[in-house]
């Protein structure tokens, strides 16, 4: 691959340029091909195939995840199913990502490709921190995530979608803040709580009748996993607790203290705490029908 | 009309340069300690730092002019970001940036009219410490790997006699401080002396450094450290407070150990044919630089110490 040596048997110019500290931008001038999607190969065009339509359906899209802000920090949780059309393509799936010290992402939409974004989203933020020495503010981390998402486009229309949720501790204010996206860009930030994937109108309104303004981190936590349950509950896609083979949401909550994945054990208390507490109310907690005024 | 100027006499001439520039700046020293890697230069400045971050577990340390060591430093970012994301986070090697390292200064080094003025440290913590990398690369694109310590820019010379007296297998990052601040101290306390002469010259630079150390403060120092129990990213910086405590406590542990003077042995010399070949020429030039040479030293906003 041609780049570390411009040709002309000199320095390896494209590393020593001065340029914008953004990863992205120099993988898009000095290895396009590595950039998630098609955005590198002429122009964002996919080879038309008859049947690729159904092609990328029966790709496996990943599906629920659900955000809520907290006491200074905020929650983030996916389920563990992935689907390739009507099948089930992975029951113990990760949805739900670091992306720095004091950000995350859960990702819905074609799995693969969402893993790529991932992991470009993680090297970008820890790129840019090792360039300038400093971290991004958490709004130059959302745009940044638009700019990337937006590049997709391309792959979108072809049927690669792929939407993140983003959550991160803001140091300056000192709160959790959620950013929601479409396949063209955004951020739009959402307050209190959003749900993305095919489960998420479940699971938001869920949310809606059990969230309460500043709720401790550990209430968050079990909101997010009862509004899970109840996207599971109803949508095919996405996959509740699996008692019998011990596999839970991924739960990750970040605060002044950084990202911390709920270790496995732990996640699962909170599952089963909630599955306990189905068997006696299936439809989980009744909320109040008038509010105490 | 180009005038004819012989090869030998061309790379002399940027070597010498190079040489002079990287020997204005101040020393920096790499060592290993049982918990990872210590790395400690002067720099008051807390934000042009000479010790960064390159990847998960490995960092770099370069003398000389900032501009030249800063250009470098982010084209190993972008090198190791670059290889990290196409094949995976455990296939960023310390050996492959050195080895970039060494080509992209020897390729400017033979072909730009104006040599780098900067000697640079790639080092990598392993899982253990017989696993560690510390390798070295000089202006002209030389490279050396080096068991165990480094020291570089400046007067090398007395700093790695003391160095080279004093570390040891299995120092704790307290005694590994103590050593490298009585090495970084050397050229100002044996100035007086007049150490720096082979092996009689180096204890007596190391009882003299004793006195000097108390010269650095925190605020005049840069320390890192590779922590070898992190997982990911084991690049820490020491500031603040915590750099203030270890530094009264390696004083403290230093002063204890100068009132029966500890016969350290030296458990690893520098391999003949590696670093010890690319340090001997610079010695008879070090020497006869006078260390305080005018404009780059400033440049690089370092301070000489307080002359006491």
């Amino acid at each position: 691959m041609g780049g570390y040596f411009d040709g002309t048997g000199r320095q390896p110019a494209a590393f020593m340029t001065p340029r914008v500290p953004s990863f992205t931008d120099f993988l898009s001038a000095y290895a396009p091909d590595l950039l998630p999607g098609y955005r590198g190969l002429g122009g964002g065009s996919m080879p038309d195939v008859a049947g690729g339509g159904d092609l990328i359906k029966n790709l496996p899209h990943a599906t629920t995840i659900v955000a809520a802000a907290s006491e200074r920090g905020v929650v983030l949780a996916g389920d563990r199913r992935s689907t390739a059309g009507n099948m089930i393509a992975k029951r113990d799936v990760e949805k739900v990502f670091r992306s720095d010290e004091f950000s995350a992402m859960g990702i819905a939409g074609v799995a693969s490709v969402g893993l790529e974004f991932v992991r470009l989203f993680q090297v970008e933020l820890e790129h840019y921190e090792k360039m300038e020495g400093r971290s991004l503010s958490l709004e130059g981390k959302a745009n940044r995530l638009a700019t990337m998402i937006r590049g997709n486009l391309g792959g979108a229309m072809q049927g690669l979608v792929v939407v993140p949720l983003f959550a991160g501790f803001d140091e300056d204010a000192g709160i959790g803040r959620i950013f929601s996206y479409d396949v063209a860009g955004g951020p739009y930030e959402e307050h209190r709580f959003h749900s993305i994937g095919s489960g998420s109108v479940f699971a938001r309104g869920a949310l809606k009748k059990l969230y309460s303004d500043d709720m401790q981190v550990a209430d968050a936590v079990l909101a997010c996993v009862q509004a899970l349950y109840d996207a599971a509950d109803d949508d095919s896609a996405t996959g509740g607790p699996d008692l019998t083979r011990g596999i839970f949401p991924v739960v990750a909550t970040i605060t002044g203290d950084g990202f911390r994945r709920l270790p496995d054990a732990e996640a699962a208390e909170y599952a089963q705490q909630v599955v306990a507490s189905r068997m006696r109310s299936p439809d989980g907690p009744p909320a109040p029908l008038r509010t105490a005024s | 009309m180009p005038f004819y100027v012989s090869p030998e006499q061309a790379m002399r001439d940027k070597d010498d340069y190079a040489r002079k520039g990287v020997a204005r700046s101040r020393s920096c020293v790499v060592l290993q300690y049982t918990g990872g890697i210590l790395m400690v230069t002067p720099n008051v400045s807390s934000v042009l730092h000479k010790i960064s971050e390159i990847y998960d577990r490995i960092a770099f340390a370069a003398v000389g002019r900032y501009n030249e060591y800063e250009n470098l430093r982010k084209a190993g970012v972008t090198y190791a970001d670059v290889t990290g994301y196409q094949f995976d986070r455990n296939d960023v090697t310390a050996r492959g940036i050195a080895n970039w390292y060494a080509q992209t200064l020897g390729t400017i080094f033979t072909e730009s009219p104006k040599p780098f003025e900067v000697e640079i440290v790639v080092a990598e913590v392993g899982a253990r410490p017989d696993s560690d990398e510390i390798y070295r690369i000089t202006w002209d694109g030389l490279v050396s790997d080096v068991p165990g310590f480094v020291a570089f820019g400046g007067q090398v010379d007395q700093v790695s006699a003391v160095l080279k007296e004093r570390f040891a297998d299995g120092l704790s990052l307290t005694e590994a401080l103590g050593v490298a601040l009585s090495a970084l101290a050397a050229p100002t306390a044996g100035a007086g002396a007049g150490a720096g002469s082979g092996g009689s010259g180096a204890g007596a630079g190391s009882a003299a450094a004793a006195n000097g150390e108390a010269g650095l403060t925190a605020a005049q120092l840069e320390v890192a450290i590779l922590d070898r129990a992190r997982a990911h990213r084991t690049f820490r910086r020491l500031r603040g407070a915590r750099l203030e405590e270890l530094l009264a406590e390696s004083r403290a542990a230093t002063a204890a150990a100068t009132a029966p003077p500890e016969p350290s042995a030296p458990a690893e010399e520098e391999p003949g044919g590696g670093p010890g070949s690319a340090a001997a020429p610079k010695t008879s030039g070090d020497s006869d630089e006078p260390p305080t040479g005018p404009a780059p030293g400033s440049k690089d906003g370092i301070p000489r110490p307080p002359a006491k």
